[in-house]
């Protein structure tokens, strides 16, 4: 076997800045460089050791504050595909110590309406009343006509993960639960199949992680943590056209936009000869509760139609065979606006790696997959984390 | 139940773009139109500068039927924007001619809506000269 294409490259550094649904104090770039200083910081680094910067507002005031130009530095969106540009970028010698960061901050003021990032203003949406919770109902629909999808398991993904937030003293929603899947039916509906608590909150925040090279992470102040696989799926812009289940990619049945995130999976698989068998922990990303249930499938835990069955059981609970999302996720934790939620998959992740999750940690965890997007929004992201060196 | 109807508030509108032009001027006339493709005849939705299926630009504006059958729904109540009256309800119409387009339903009760119910376009003019295109429920035996 040739060597792993992201070997030379390791997630050294994380930070959370504080969450909450309103941070008054704060604006997007200054909760973003608050969650960059905090992550150099957490991977005993300090900010001149940083030579390449993705992302835009506080993490390019975190090149200017600090005076650490010429960088290199890169746009690309947060979440997962930033963390596999960092890697790459390592890999291919552009930098050696790559930050991450994004936040959102004082910008969910208007109550009565859905926070602004959720309703996007397209010619063929807008006027129809759309925004992601629609977006993602109409995906949920369609699997349950044809799978007999049922609202008990939509319920028991929620109540896992709200549970997972209650027991998080850092999450927005610490303290809120317990919850029974009957509690998440017993909520309002919000979009049918969706009850308000089998939707993501919305909130504020900062996320940052820091990349290093894998021949300097062992002396770092934290555990490595490596880039084992990952990939993206797309098929188009988000909330600009039908959120179709069946929208058709190149040809295959079984990559139409509906099974997202099988291919990218695949290929993370691939990368590091894993399967879905040895993954410890599912930082998977929770936008809705049906989202869940449709990534089990298409990143091959069960197959197609068989989610709604296996989320039941306890099987991605405390305790689980395939917990899911720890910390509480959009649902509990946090939901940071378009880009800081992004990362906290792959953060989670990194935190159960290292074994220090106050809560919820999955003892002994050596592989975590984490995703991000979702059919709804016409993408899904992939990446395996690991604590072995590829 | 509640009876779905077309909303009346100052809801956000359409602004076409470039190529969606056609498709709204359409809507003024009381057409329902979609690209037809000249090489492969296939249909394509949201308006494009290349056939979906083929990749050929030879696109058309053609009138639709304006029938079809509901492929997936959600009924909202908790609105978008204050300016949207709950419930209503977003779906997802596959058109006879094999193309998909967002609506919303309107004329049954919010409770009537499932998966392939058969509906046909219905013309709803805004305030500004703007016409949306809803779906109302039909009767099977008018064909």
């Amino acid at each position: 076997m040739t060597s792993h294409p992201l070997r030379d490259a390791a997630i050294v550094g994380v930070c959370n800045s504080r969450q909450a649904r309103l941070l008054e104090e704060d604006n997007s770039e200054t909760i973003a460089l608050r969650a960059a200083l905090g992550a150099v910081a957490d991977a005993g680094l300090t900010p001149r050791d940083i030579d390449g910067v993705i992302g835009t507002g506080g993490a390019t005031d975190f090149i200017y504050q600090n005076r650490i130009g010429p960088v290199w530095r890169s746009m690309s969106g947060a979440g997962i595909p930033a963390v596999l540009e960092a890697a790459s970028a390592i890999a291919a010698g552009f930098a050696t110590t790559v930050l991450i960061a994004a936040g959102t901050a004082g910008a969910y003021t208007e109550r009565a309406a859905t926070a602004p990032w959720t309703r996007p203003s397209h010619e063929f949406v807008a006027a129809f009343g759309m925004f992601t919770a629609a977006e993602f109902a109409l995906v949920a629909r369609r699997h349950m006509e044809v799978y007999g999808t049922t609202t008990e398991s939509l319920a028991t993904v929620a109540a896992t993960i709200r549970n997972n937030g209650h027991v998080n003293p850092e999450a927005v929603y610490h303290g809120r639960g317990p919850f029974t899947p009957q509690d998440i039916l017993d909520s309002r509906m919000i979009a049918d199949p969706f009850h308000l608590l089998d939707c993501a909150m919305t909130s504020e925040g900062g996320c940052a992680l820091v990349l290093a090279r894998a021949e300097v992470a062992g002396d770092l102040a934290n555990p490595p943590v490596f880039v084992l696989g990952g990939s993206t799926d797309h098929y188009g812009p988000a909330y600009k056209n039908p959120p179709s289940f069946d929208l058709p990619g190149r040809g295959d049945p079984r990559l139409v936009n509906g099974w997202a995130g099988r291919a990218a999976a695949q290929r993370s698989f691939a990368m590091c000869g894993l399967g879905p068998a040895d993954v410890d922990v599912c930082e998977f990303y929770d936008p809705f509760s049906f989202e869940i249930i449709r990534q089990f499938e298409a990143f091959g835990f069960c197959a197609e139609g068989e989610g709604g069955e296996f989320v039941l059981g306890g099987t991605i609970g405390e305790g689980g065979r395939y917990p899911v999302t720890t910390d509480g996720g959009l649902m509990s934790f946090s939901h940071a606006g378009a880009q800081a939620q992004m990362l906290q998959r792959p953060l989670r992740a990194v935190q159960q790696l290292r074994g220090e999750c106050p809560t919820r940690q999955v003892e002994g965890a050596e592989v975590a997959m984490c995703s991000g997007g979702g059919a709804g929004a016409l993408f899904t992201d992939v990446m395996i984390l690991g604590t072995e060196r590829p | 139940m509640t009876l779905l109807e077309p909303q009346h508030g100052a809801i956000p509108h359409p602004y076409p773009s470039p190529i969606s032009r056609p498709f709204w001027d359409g809507q003024a006339r009381g057409e329902l139109l979609y690209q037809r493709c000249e090489v492969c005849g296939l249909s394509t939705h949201t308006p494009a500068l290349v056939c979906a299926h083929c990749g050929s630009p030879e696109l058309t504006w053609v009138p639709s039927t304006g029938r079809g059958t509901v492929y997936s729904w959600t009924v909202v109540w908790r609105p978008q924007t204050p300016a949207f009256t709950v419930p209503y309800a977003p779906i997802i119409v596959e058109l006879e001619e094999g193309w998909q387009m967002l609506s919303n339903l309107v004329g049954c009760e919010h409770d009537a809506v499932h998966v392939g119910l058969p509906v046909e376009v219905v013309f709803h003019p805004l305030a500004d000269g703007v016409t949306l295109p809803y779906f109302q429920p039909r009767a099977l035996a008018d064909e």
